[in-house]
């Protein structure tokens, strides 16, 4: 499917800052980034309205690749921090993007938590089952059997972390998996999840050419789902018991839980007000 | 007049009503004009267990306790046996026990205080619905000189709504005691002088805190839960949502710090609060916070540590983590509130600051002033509203621009032309990520710059007493309360004394603490940390003039008056 220039006239470049991403020529990330400033073009959001927020990580740099507001923190902590600014300023479209590591490894607390609070925001995973950054060692979702690295020579020996699944469990809103292999149907996912109310996750297959070269390969190994999405949680944990990895580019689950909103008056008293209850 | 203090203890199991007691004698004393400061310890039970609430009354404001206490009002013996190294008794202290509650606990019957008996129990069976910690009440009254009418209304304040017998079965318990109290006319008594409606406020440290916070302009809050600071969050969920802010609960530490960065960035002044474990675990996240510039604050409301350490009371042991525990050069706010009163301001100030600034405070209360509750003189309005720089034009913005003060404008997400991405790494003055050795130096310099060389005011400290002191008496935060009633004893001795107590303990400021301590042929600092760490922190930042020595203890034991005052005298 080919994406409508905007009605504002922003073009996807135009979501692109002038910063010449650090990544290794044909990695995966390249492909998301050229799908979210796509899906931010379709959506006709103005830049100052997006704000994407990560963690550490190659794919944790993409914030500075974009023209909209962006805030690269620290590793594993890019959900709190997002929520925090969704929270705080419901009138940002907020974007959450990062690696397998940072989301299901040392922030995997916050990835539980955040599907849960359904805070509304996009959380989009690239997952090559590698940490890039730190030069090819195991993540949660490496295969058990995986030898190629110096820290686990045998394998990390546990099995995969099964990010769908648990983001199912724990109730994000909507659950999607893409591949960079395909920018523009990522692209579409991406605005599907921006415009579903709560949590959305989607997690992309995008490739490390450095460290698993033999991801190189996905592009071949991946299909189009066969099915539409579910509302129903109970069919989509059945298709992911069935599901290899692989199937992408169709949205696997659409709650209807409503986005959290914390409790706030819409009167607001003055402080005095407060004060009066220490007086005596 | 001569101001007038009396110190009192009310000891129990769980269920005695010991807090209630307290509460309802802080109501009644802020009624007739007094003011009071009450700490209150319990065990390590959960729920049910012993406790203790120590009060001190006076008609002057009190921050600090004394060296004994006048009164002890014991529901049970075995209680006041687990209190007995918190309640030390003096020659002419009172002890007023149940006779039916078996034997006295040595630390009471080897102590100076006379022992006397108040059938509580017995006293309180003879009222239908009567209350032994209100027939106690009624006797506390008698010999402090608290009349009746007071009472009545903070129990029928308290209590109203439970029904009209259950106020009459009070006022009739308190009667009781009132009548079977002895009569012990040297007994120090203070005098009703009542004050105007409202000029009294009852407040804790916590409560004093969080309402600081509100007026700073903080309006999101992230919460985890950690004994002593829960009342700060617990206040603030009830207060932010009805001025227009939100609180959320977070899955831990790691997630508050990084949700109110997220929330700051987004241009709403926030704020966390928690106790050292948690600030262990904020720590690489507060770097991030000086890194990309976004003002946060933390309270930290200090506990007995390390670990878990002792949860429920006092030590002032987070200084060096609060100063040196960022990775990196990070230079950011350490503040200190040192009485109760003292919470409200100095937080209020902390939130102007890291807004102004643009960085992250923390702000070291502790469990004794944070979980102690005082009647106090109604606090000033102070004019500390947070203020970020924000662009004025977007024209070739740099969201870390190099100016002159180091502060660098900062556009909030909607404000068209200021997109820039906030960064942990280290960057450019646009942000964009940058290793190269002059943009890491100039950034720096800008970090440094803009807290290093502002001017803090007159408020970076209180100083009291002579001018031209022989001895300089430097501590911090809840010891600042029994080191200024220290002073006052030795300054009615004629010695020439005077106190420092920073409420800005990071940065330093070399030049004001030099004027402050210029000329102090001995210099005391006093501190309740097993480590001395603020005198190890003295030595590091300043040049301490005269003989330095150091009263330091863990705690949780409250740094006394006395101990301060016979350190001095005993100076050899
Ligand atoms: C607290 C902390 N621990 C460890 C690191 C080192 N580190 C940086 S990125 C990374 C893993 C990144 O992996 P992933 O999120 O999968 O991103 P990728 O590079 O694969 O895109 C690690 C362990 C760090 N920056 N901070
Ligand atoms: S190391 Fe892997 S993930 Fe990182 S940029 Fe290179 S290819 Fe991409
Ligand atoms: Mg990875």
């Amino acid at each position: 499917m080919e994406l409508m220039q905007t009605t504002r006239g922003l073009a996807p470049k135009d979501y692109k800052s002038d910063t010449k991403p650090v990544w290794c020529p044909g990695c995966g990330h390249f492909s998301v980034l050229a799908a979210i400033t796509k899906a931010l073009a379709e959506l006709s959001l103005p830049r100052e309205k997006v704000a994407v927020v990560s963690g550490i990580g190659c794919s944790s740099r993409i914030p500075a690749y974009t023209s909209v507001y962006g805030f690269h923190g620290v590793h594993g902590r890019a959900l709190p921090t997002a929520t925090g600014l969704k929270l705080a300023r419901p009138d940002m479209t907020v974007l959450v993007t990062g690696g397998d590591g940072d989301g299901f490894s040392i922030g995997g607390n916050h990835f539980m938590h955040a599907c849960r609070r359904n805070a509304d925001m996009t959380y989009i995973v690239m997952d090559n089952q590698v940490y890039g950054m730190t030069k090819g060692q195991a993540s949660p979702t490496t295969d058990a059997e995986w030898d190629g690295s110096k820290l686990t020579p045998d394998g990390p020996c546990i099995e995969p972390f099964p990010p769908l699944k648990i983001a199912l469990a724990a109730g994000a809103n909507f659950i999607a998996r893409g591949s960079s292999s395909d920018p523009n149907d990522l692209a579409r996912l991406i605005v599907e999840g921006v415009r579903h109310p709560g949590f959305s996750v989607i997690q992309v297959l995008s490739p490390c050419v450095t460290f698993r070269p033999e991801q190189k390969e996905w592009k071949k190994k991946v299909r189009t789902a066969c099915v539409d999405y579910t509302d129903d949680p109970a069919r989509a944990a059945r298709r992911l018991v069935t599901d290899d990895g692989f199937n992408f580019g169709k949205v696997l689950f659409k709650g209807t839980r409503p986005a959290f909103v914390p409790e706030c008056s819409d009167v607001p008293c003055a402080i005095p007000e407060l004060e009066s209850g220490f007086a005596v | 007049m001569l101001d007038r203090f009396v110190s009192l203890a009310v000891v129990g199991s769980g269920g005695a009503g010991v807090v209630t007691t307290g509460n309802l004698l802080l109501d009644a004393a802020a009624r007739v004009g007094w003011y009071a400061y009450m700490t209150r310890s319990a065990g390590p039970q959960i729920r049910g267990g012993e406790a203790a609430s120590m009060i001190r009354l006076g008609s002057a404001p009190v921050d600090a306790h004394d060296d004994h206490y006048d009164l002890l009002v014991a529901a049970d013996w075995e209680s006041a046996g687990r209190f007995a190294a918190e309640l030390p008794m003096g020659a002419g202290s009172i002890v007023l026990g149940d006779p039916r509650a078996g034997e006295q606990p040595p630390f009471l019957v080897d102590s100076p205080a006379h022992m006397l008996d108040l059938p509580m129990k017995a006293l309180a069976d003879e009222i239908p619905g009567g209350r032994a910690n209100m027939v106690a009440l009624g006797a506390i009254a008698k010999l402090i000189g608290l009349p009746d009418e007071p009472l009545l209304a903070a129990i029928r304040h308290a209590i109203g709504s439970k029904g009209e017998a259950a106020v009459e079965a009070s006022f009739a318990s308190l009667r009781a005691g009132r009548s079977a109290a002895p009569d012990l006319p040297d007994f120090p008594c203070l005098e009703p002088r009542p004050a105007a409606p409202g000029m009294r406020w009852n407040i804790s440290g916590n409560e004093a805190t969080g309402l600081g916070a509100l007026r700073g302009g903080v309006r999101f809050v992230a919460a985890y839960p950690i004994t002593p600071a829960t009342e700060v969050l617990e206040w603030m969920a009830h207060g932010l949502p009805r001025v227009g802010g939100a609180l959320v609960q977070a899955e831990d530490e790691l997630a508050s710090i990084n949700q109110i960065i997220g929330a700051s960035y987004g241009g709403v002044p926030s704020l966390t609060a928690t106790s050292g474990p948690g600030l262990a675990l904020m720590t690489e996240s507060l770097g991030l916070a000086v890194a990309a510039e976004v003002p946060v604050v933390v309270v930290n409301v200090m506990r007995g540590g390390p670990s878990t350490g002792i949860p429920t009371k006092s030590e002032q042991a987070d200084l060096n983590i609060a100063c040196y525990g960022l990775h990196g050069d990070a230079p950011h706010l350490v503040l200190a509130p040192h009485s109760v009163a003292d919470c409200l301001m100095t937080t209020q100030w902390a939130v102007h600051l890291a807004e102004s600034l643009q960085t992250a405070a923390i702000v070291l209360t502790d469990q004794a002033t944070g979980q102690a509750r005082a009647v106090i003189e109604r606090p000033a309005e102070l004019a500390f509203i947070g203020q970020r720089v924000v662009p004025e034009s977007v024209a070739g913005y740099e969201r870390y621009a190099l100016t002159a003060n180091g502060v660098s404008p900062m556009a909030f997400p909607g404000t068209a032309g200021g997109e820039y991405t906030a960064d942990g790494l280290e960057h450019s003055t646009t942000g964009t990520p940058s290793s190269q050795a002059a943009d890491h130096q100039a950034q720096l310099d800008k970090r440094l710059r803009k807290i290093a060389g502002h001017n803090y005011g007159e408020h970076w400290a209180e100083i009291d007493g002579d001018a031209d002191p022989d001895m300089v008496v430097l501590t911090w935060g809840s010891c600042t309360g029994p080191c200024r009633e220290a002073m006052a004893r030795l300054r009615a001795q004629g010695r020439r004394v005077r106190l420092v107590a920073p409420r800005l303990i990071a940065p330093a400021l070399p030049g004001p603490m030099g004027d402050a301590i210029a000329g102090a042929r001995r210099l005391l600092v006093v501190e309740q940390s097993h480590g001395a760490q603020y005198l190890r922190y003295l030595r590091a930042h300043y040049d301490l003039p005269g003989e330095v020595r150091s009263l330091h203890q863990p705690g949780p034991l409250p740094v006394r008056p006395g101990a301060i005052v016979e350190r001095i005298i005993d100076w050899s």
